[in-house]
């Protein structure tokens, strides 16, 4: 190996009067940072394995350490920067895709952060959520386009594929094998706790996980992976991945060495294969192709179950969706290019797709103009952190959002964006079973119901200071958003007029 | 400065003037703002006798500081029965070029039985008045069955295209044996401006505007009106944008920017176009609370989880007490939490809905019954001679509501 032109990004600052050499540290890190140096008597550390995941310090009893930004550099260079430069070692040395993981951390344009909330004064009074009430509850699925009724002129309820939220947040898909069992299982306690939905991802579903199937989306990708009878008929509704935030246009890749026992029975593959799940769907070529196996799931599940179809928001979003509306599918998600991963080609998380909120707007409106956005509900994901984020989302014509990075940072993740080294210290990105452990499902499906239920509050009170008591006049509701410092290109798109109109 | 004086120095900044007798540059809907409540009131004879707007005019000249000039309107049902089976087009122009394009444009589309301009005399504070005119017409018989639409829908889509298209002329009256007549003004000027006490009808509604969306022109004043929905609105709902863009996908085209348009075109959309009851367009209007409607039966439970679900974007938020026109009946509706004042009361065979009782008794001091309805919970009233069922609507007796 020749020479690593590389400085480690951190420096691990050990305060050596405050630190006991207790050696929680090196107990605690999976990278193999810290070690004891019996001839010193104190600890020491290996900087250049640290990813800054934080485990050390937020475990250490004397609060002995921090982790800072190293402050070595390269001759300042505007076009030249570190990471460019860094990378270009990195990639001359191995020859290999960068691979990251987590939404990308460039500094692109967050629009919901460009755009601000109505409230209501005096004309039309702002609502007391707690004297009120205030209803966050959705349905997601196709609308009935007419009446129907019987002999006795009552109208005929039977609505099928309809998916009952209390509010109007879901856990998006990630895959048993890419985050541990632990995390899969608070995701689906608090799913059912807070009357939404967690997503098996392309995983399969662990036979361990079946009980939660009315609170359970099961995902069928490209790979087929623990796709049976049974694993359809058990979730509440079925998401065909076409496409993901963070790689438009990528298959997945579970290394071997992740496909334990578990997991190989879950995927229904053998023990240590790599599991490689295509881009595209090997049978789906074309929207006529999507048809048919919208219409094969339905059939499958005798037409009980809504259909998702997932697509990254990329260039021609709104056609695409529209084709997608016209598929048969009650629910489309879209999930915007800040979006999370377990891995990606850097390059790819990095550029290629469009952020959410613009995909978002220029859907909704692509299906008003064309009128059939009755026939399919909207679901976005890709980077939503707050309960502004979901009010945002909402009026622009989201019937309700996914999130999985601010459900990962509920349950511990510092996002230090290393999930493909299957290292996570936190017990969430993970296989390894000592790993695994350090997540405790009843603490983690705690805060997950603590964050969506500060989120619900907030996102009541928002209602109510905007004079709405229901999330259906919410949605779509643009007047509601004024954008700041935006462009006219920007404000056209998104459909909303400019702070001050 | 009044607020009339500052419409004035308004129109005077941007140009605006007076020509024979119209607006050159008639600012619309949306375009200012003016921070303010309104009135509506509503009579009908369930005997289906006719009746003049005087009693309408005295019960909303009480609520005469619920107004603020800058609109007010009548609509009269039964008033035109020599032409009842014709469709008559009551049309504000602000040019003579949008007269001519119009009639155009309805030469092309209609029989045109019988044209005039609407009757009015001067009064002081009705200024500025547009031309306004009256068509009774029925759809050309050759492009209804070329469009391959019912009469309805071919009139709705006329309408509609005037409105949109047709610069300066702007159809506010659409349906059979009833007509809207409205303006800029007190209510009650308004009403001796068109002589309505010369007309008859069996049910008569009147609104007193407090604009807060707009200046005050002769389009925006209330009623909105489609074919025979005529909608008089107190209320400034927050829902407005959800429903507008979800209404639009219909053909609709909300072109005021003012809450009572959007409920209107979903009334019609709900009541005619998908054969909803009026009570069910209640439901969906001002739906009940998620947890009033578990504590209901199943068999209702099930219809009430239908209706929001399947129209969930028509739920409208915010204050709202409306009453609504249609033929052969009135329905008062309050917003679900009743921010709005709604009285309604009876007496013999006429039914009085009112924004306060005050306008009820200066009009009948002695009513069997009053009583104020609930949040979301309708009052339709109609004709005795209405089947139940007919025309979608209700009949059910005033005193089982």
């Amino acid at each position: 190996m020749g020479i690593n032109y590389l400085y480690p990004p951190f420096e691990i600052i050990r305060n050596q009067d405050r630190c006991i050499t207790c050696r929680v540290c090196e107990r605690q890190c999976a990278n193999l940072v810290h070690h004891y140096d019996a001839e010193k008597g104190r600890m020491t550390a290996d900087e250049s394995l640290c990813v800054n995941c934080h485990r050390c310090v937020s475990l250490c009893p004397t609060r002995a350490l921090k982790i800072v930004k190293t402050d070595h550099t390269f001759k300042e260079n505007a076009n030249w920067k570190t990471e460019v430069i860094e990378d270009i070692y990195r990639q001359a040395q191995t020859g290999g895709v960068l691979l990251a993981s987590m939404g990308t951390p460039k500094d692109y344009p967050v629009y919901w952060d460009k755009m601000l909330i109505n409230a209501s004064q005096v004309t039309n009074p702002s609502i007391d959520p707690l004297r009120e009430p205030m209803e966050t509850r959705t349905y997601l699925g196709k609308k009935n386009s007419k009446i129907e009724r019987d002999s006795e002129g009552r109208i005929i309820t039977n609505t099928t594929g309809q998916l009952k939220m209390d509010i109007p947040i879901m856990f998006s898909a990630m895959s048993y094998g890419s985050i541990s069992y632990n995390a899969h299982k608070s995701l689906a306690i608090a799913a059912s706790e807070l009357g939404t939905f967690y997503n098996t991802g392309e995983g399969g579903l662990h036979k361990d996980f079946y009980h939660y199937g009315k609170h359970t989306i099961v995902q069928v990708a490209s790979g087929r992976f623990g796709v049976h009878p049974d694993y359809l008929n058990a979730g509440a509704a079925i998401e065909i991945k076409m496409g993901q935030g963070a790689k438009p246009g990528i298959g997945g890749h579970l290394p071997g060495s992740k496909i334990g026992e578990d997991i190989s029975a879950t995927r229904m593959i053998p023990l240590y294969a790599d599991a490689i799940s295509p881009a595209p769907h090997h049978d789906i070529y074309s929207i006529e192709d999507l048809r048919q196996l919208v219409y094969a799931l339905k059939e499958a599940t005798r037409y009980t179950k809504p259909i998702i179809v997932k697509v990254a928001a990329v260039h021609n979003i709104s056609a695409i969706a529209s084709g997608i509306a016209r598929s048969g599918a009650d629910i489309i998600a879209i999930d915007g290019f800040r979006g999370g991963t377990g891995a990606a080609p850097l390059r790819i998380r990095d550029n290629v797709g469009i952020p959410i909120e613009l995909a978002l707007a220029s859907v909704d409106q692509r299906l008003r103009q064309e009128g059939i956005r009755g026939n399919v509900s909207l679901v976005v994901g890709g980077s939503i952190r707050s309960s502004s984020d979901v009010i945002k989302a909402i009026a622009l014509g989201a019937d309700a959002v996914y999130i999985a990075t601010s459900a990962l940072v509920a349950l511990g993740c510092h996002l230090c964006r290393t999930c493909h080294s299957g290292k996570c210290n936190w017990g969430i990105a993970t296989q390894n079973p000592e790993l695994v452990k350090r997540l405790n499902p009843d603490v983690g499906s705690q805060h997950l119901v603590n964050l969506i239920t500060a989120w619900n509050h907030e996102i009541k009170e928002m209602m109510g200071g905007m004079g709405i008591n229901s999330i259906e006049a919410l949605r779509g509701n643009r007047l509601m958003l004024r954008g700041i410092g935006l462009n006219e290109t920007e404000l056209k798109i998104l459909g909303i007029s400019h702070a001050g109109q | 400065m009044d607020k009339l004086s500052m419409v004035d120095a308004f129109f005077h900044a941007r140009g605006v003037h007076t020509m024979d007798g119209y607006h050159q540059q008639m600012p619309l809907e949306g375009e200012v703002r003016i921070p303010s409540g309104c009135a509506i009131s509503g009579i009908i004879d369930r005997s289906g006798k006719r009746f003049s707007a005087r009693d309408a005019i005295t019960s909303i000249s009480v609520m005469h500081d619920r107004s603020n000039g800058l609109g007010g309107g009548f609509a009269g049902y039964g008033i035109y029965p020599e032409y009842k089976d014709y469709t008559a087009l009551h049309i504000f122009y602000y040019s003579s070029e949008a007269k001519r394009a119009c009639e155009d444009f309805l030469e092309e589309h209609f029989d045109l039985i019988n044209l005039s301009k609407i009757p009015t005399k001067k009064h002081p504070a009705i200024t500025d008045v547009p031309l306004i005119w009256r068509y009774f017409v029925t759809a050309l018989p050759t492009k209804l069955s070329f469009s391959q639409l019912d009469e309805d829908e071919y009139t709705a889509r006329c309408v509609i295209r005037i409105n949109r298209e047709i610069e300066g002329a702007y159809v506010f009256s659409s349906g059979k044996d009833m007509g809207v007549f409205k303006a800029v003004g007190y209510p009650e000027d308004v009403g001796e401006f068109y002589m309505l006490d010369e007309y008859e009808g069996y049910s008569w509604t009147v609104h007193g505007r407090y604009p807060t969306n707009t200046p005050g022109w002769w389009g925006g004043s209330h009623p909105f009106s489609l074919l025979s929905y005529s909608v008089v609105h107190n209320g400034e709902i927050s829902s407005y944008d959800a429903n507008r863009r979800y209404i639009e996908m219909y053909g609709y085209a909300c072109t005021l920017q003012t809450d009572t348009e959007v409920i209107t075109y979903m009334i019609d959309y709900l009541h005619r176009r998908m054969g909803l009851t009026l009570e069910e367009v209640s439901h969906v209007l001002a739906a009940p609370f998620w947890s009033t409607i578990e504590r209901k039966d199943e068999k209702e439970r099930a219809e009430y989880t239908y209706l929001r679900n399947t129209f969930a974007s028509m739920l409208i938020t915010g204050p709202f007490s409306i009453i609504l026109g249609f033929k052969n009946g009135l329905m008062a509706l309050n917003d679900r939490l009743k921010l709005r004042s709604l009285v309604a009361a009876e007496k013999g065979s006429r039914v009085y809905l009112a924004s306060e009782e005050a306008a009820i008794r200066v009009i009948e001091p002695n009513p069997d019954r009053l009583w104020y309805p609930s949040g979301g919970k309708a009052v339709i009233v109609t004709l005795d001679s209405v089947q139940e069922g007919e025309e979608h609507g209700y009949q059910l007796p005033v005193s089982a509501l």
